[in-house]
């Protein structure tokens, strides 16, 4: 587990943000060759704090403010990366992807099988997903089950400082390209409260949190809660509220789509037999469908119950009630782990 | 023209006024009585209502994120678009797309909330207005911040090379979010990228209705004579933040005191003034733009929310048989 590689030290409480900046900030300390680009990351800093900082320490040449033109940053990302340099690529909105989506899934992702491996991506590409304040259908998406989709990149979702620590240093290492989906409610922005959990200890020193493994957030046995993201706190508040009614529920956080720790979430479905996957993506053909056919056809016998909690099938609504009744919480994730385990 | 500036104007401060309500003095985007972010164009009036004055409702306009001022001048239901801002089911889109997603088909008025993606639409009714051998003309707008973007150097392009008749109109308010314009083009002068597509550009340098007025008294003519495209740039200024609860560290102290003496109000007041208008004939507007506001204002927040069960519709005009509530994952 990730735990062995993180170092002894003190452990003080961070933001997920500024876990996220210490890593790119030591980093770019140890390799000339990181450098960040994006709207609004050097002045601003990011306009959900991920890059908070950085323009003092490293200055213009190596935070880069770029006109919006995503296509072209994008795949200038890409061109840079091939060079043999290591970008850190802003898109400020996950939804912001569609305008510049074939610089990611033609080139960015495909660049390294075309070629015969002969040449390879070593770019991150980070982005702000979710919603939960009204931001309606252009600002709100999760598209966690899109980038997973399509092959050749790596795709890592943080739910904690720590992990965003560890799973930022190993994504500027890592020789492939890597989409880093930070859930905007967890950043700790003064402007968007966040809840607890996702402010951590975390180490001063570096490490890694490898990739394709997943973490158990919480020990349980009647009941397996598979999730990432923001929706791991959601499911730790309902696990916690059903333990005061005898449901004891086990919480996997995924934390990369890819690779896929499928182990970890097998290993505890058969020891519970039940099996929830929650997500704050759209419901179809997405990583709900993803996680429970993977348990499916590997051990179809360890299932007597599934449920499936995500964003039902409509683009993400402006209103509050609305908003609220399409955006999964902590109270549909209980509803759905009673009906498991009933 | 007068009219639609001060209506626009007193919108923008009535709603940054209500957007702040429960958000001081701490801010928290989800607190208070109008959902998500805000992005206001007080200054920006200019490049509205010089343009659209030209324009009827057949006419298409495709706004961006920051829409109000064009969607009043472009004739909008008011009523509406204030309840569609607060999130009500008698909103223009059952307060389903909010402030930066207004949508007024009796007017032909849309938006986008992704930079510059309202110009290929524009496009594409320009395209129709043709093919049908009407007299419409589009028009579409960005801020400068968005002329380094696809979608609207391609729309450039497409227009000119079908001839079709759009006018682009970008209001440059010298700021993306944090960005200047130095640092976005080395081209000052936006309306000479229309060189590059072989179609007229034109600049109005300073922030002045009339100006705009010809400028786009020129342009839709030759839309509407069937002589294709022209680009307008309009030099306009941002008297807030990008959205609302951006403190702008990164504008000057100078800069920021400098946009009272830029206001294009008072200067249109004075010309008016000139030109024999009264003092009283001003205040009277003044007072109706303010009462129109406020009836709108006091209308929406008296409107219903939604009820939740509404989300799952609209998602299709014609539903496949499957696509209930439960089985899209509701609740019914």
């Amino acid at each position: 587990m990730a735990k062995a590689t993180e170092p002894e030290g003190t452990q003080r409480e961070l933001t997920m943000s500024r876990a996220m900046v210490e890593a790119i900030a030591a980093e770019m300390r140890d390799d000339e060759d990181v450098f960040v680009m994006g709207e609004d990351v050097a002045d601003y800093g990011g306009i959900f704090d991920s890059t908070e900082g950085l323009l003092d320490e490293f200055g213009r040449e190596r935070v880069m403010d770029v006109p919006i033109s995503e296509t072209s940053f994008v795949g200038a990302g890409v061109g840079a990366a091939q060079a043999g340099m290591r970008p850190i690529v802003e898109l400020m909105f996950a939804d912001f992807f569609g305008v510049c989506m074939d610089q990611i899934y033609n080139q960015m992702a495909k660049n390294t099988y075309m070629s015969g491996g002969s040449v390879n991506v070593p770019m991150v590409l980070m982005t702000a997903v979710g919603g939960g304040y009204n931001d309606a259908a252009q600002h709100s998406q999760t598209l966690y089950g899109t980038f997973a989709h399509l092959p050749g990149m790596k795709v890592v979702v943080p739910s904690t400082a720590r992990d965003a620590k560890g799973l930022m240093h190993t994504a500027i290492r890592d020789d492939d390209p890597v989409v880093y989906m930070f859930h905007k409610r967890l950043m700790g922005i003064g402007w968007m409260p966040a809840p607890d959990g996702p402010k951590t200890g975390v180490p001063d020193d570096d490490y890694t949190v490898p990739f394709g493994e997943a973490d158990v957030k919480r020990e349980g046995s009647d009941v397996t809660v598979v999730t990432l993201g923001l929706h791991v706190h959601r499911a730790m508040a309902a696990a916690e509220s059903l333990a005061d009614d005898g449901v004891d529920a086990e919480v996997v956080d995924l934390r990369t789509l890819v690779p896929l720790d499928a182990e970890t979430v097998l290993e505890s479905v058969r020891k519970t037999g039940r099996l929830v996957v929650v997500d704050e993506d759209y419901r179809s053909y997405g990583v709900t469908g993803e996680i429970v056919a993977r348990v499916a056809e590997t051990d179809l016998g360890a299932l007597e119950a599934v449920e499936r909690v995500a964003l039902p099938d409509v683009p993400i609504p402006y209103a509050r009630p609305l908003e609220n009744e399409v955006l999964p919480d902590a109270g549909d994730v209980e509803t759905a782990i009673r009906n498991a385990v009933e | 023209m007068y009219r639609d500036v001060v209506t626009a104007r007193h919108y923008e401060e009535r709603l940054q006024e209500e957007y702040l309500e429960g958000k001081q003095p701490k801010f928290d985007i989800s607190a208070g009585p109008i959902p998500g972010e805000l992005h206001l164009a007080a200054g920006h009036e200019p490049a509205a209502v010089g343009v659209c004055q030209h324009l009827t409702d057949d006419d298409t306009v495709t706004a961006p994120h920051r829409p109000h001022h064009v969607a009043i001048a472009k004739g909008v239901d008011l009523k509406r678009m204030t309840a569609e801002i607060f999130g009500r089911r008698t909103g223009l889109s059952k307060g389903k797309g909010g402030h930066m997603h207004l949508f007024d088909p009796d007017v032909n008025f849309a938006c986008s909330g992704i930079i510059a993606q309202g110009c290929p639409p524009a496009v594409g009714a320009a395209m129709a207005a043709k093919k049908r051998n009407s007299d419409a003309v589009a028009v579409s707008y960005v801020g400068e911040g968005a002329i380094s973007q696809g979608g609207f150097l391609e729309s450039l392009n497409l227009a000119s090379v079908r001839d079709l008749p759009v006018v682009f109109v970008v209001e440059d308010n010298d700021w993306a979010i944090s960005m200047p314009k130095e640092r976005v083009t080395d081209v000052a002068d936006g309306s000479k990228r229309a060189q590059g597509f072989d179609l007229p550009g034109e600049r109005v340098d300073h922030n002045d209705p009339i100006a705009v007025y010809e400028a786009a008294e020129r342009a839709v003519g030759r839309a509407r004579a069937g002589n294709g495209p022209t680009l307008i740039e309009v030099q306009v200024h941002r008297r807030m933040g990008h959205f609302m609860g951006d403190a702008q560290e990164y504008r000057s102290d100078e800069e920021v005191e400098k946009l009272d003496r830029l206001d294009p109000i008072p200067k249109l007041e004075a010309r008016l003034g000139r030109e024999g208008l009264s003092d009283e004939r001003i205040e009277e507007l003044r007072e109706a733009a303010t009462r129109r506001v406020e009836d709108a204002i006091e209308w929406a927040k008296e409107q219903p929310q939604p009820d939740p069960a509404e989300a799952y519709d609209d998602v299709f005009v014609d539903p496949p048989a499957s696509t209930t509530a439960a089985e899209a994952g509701g609740d019914d």
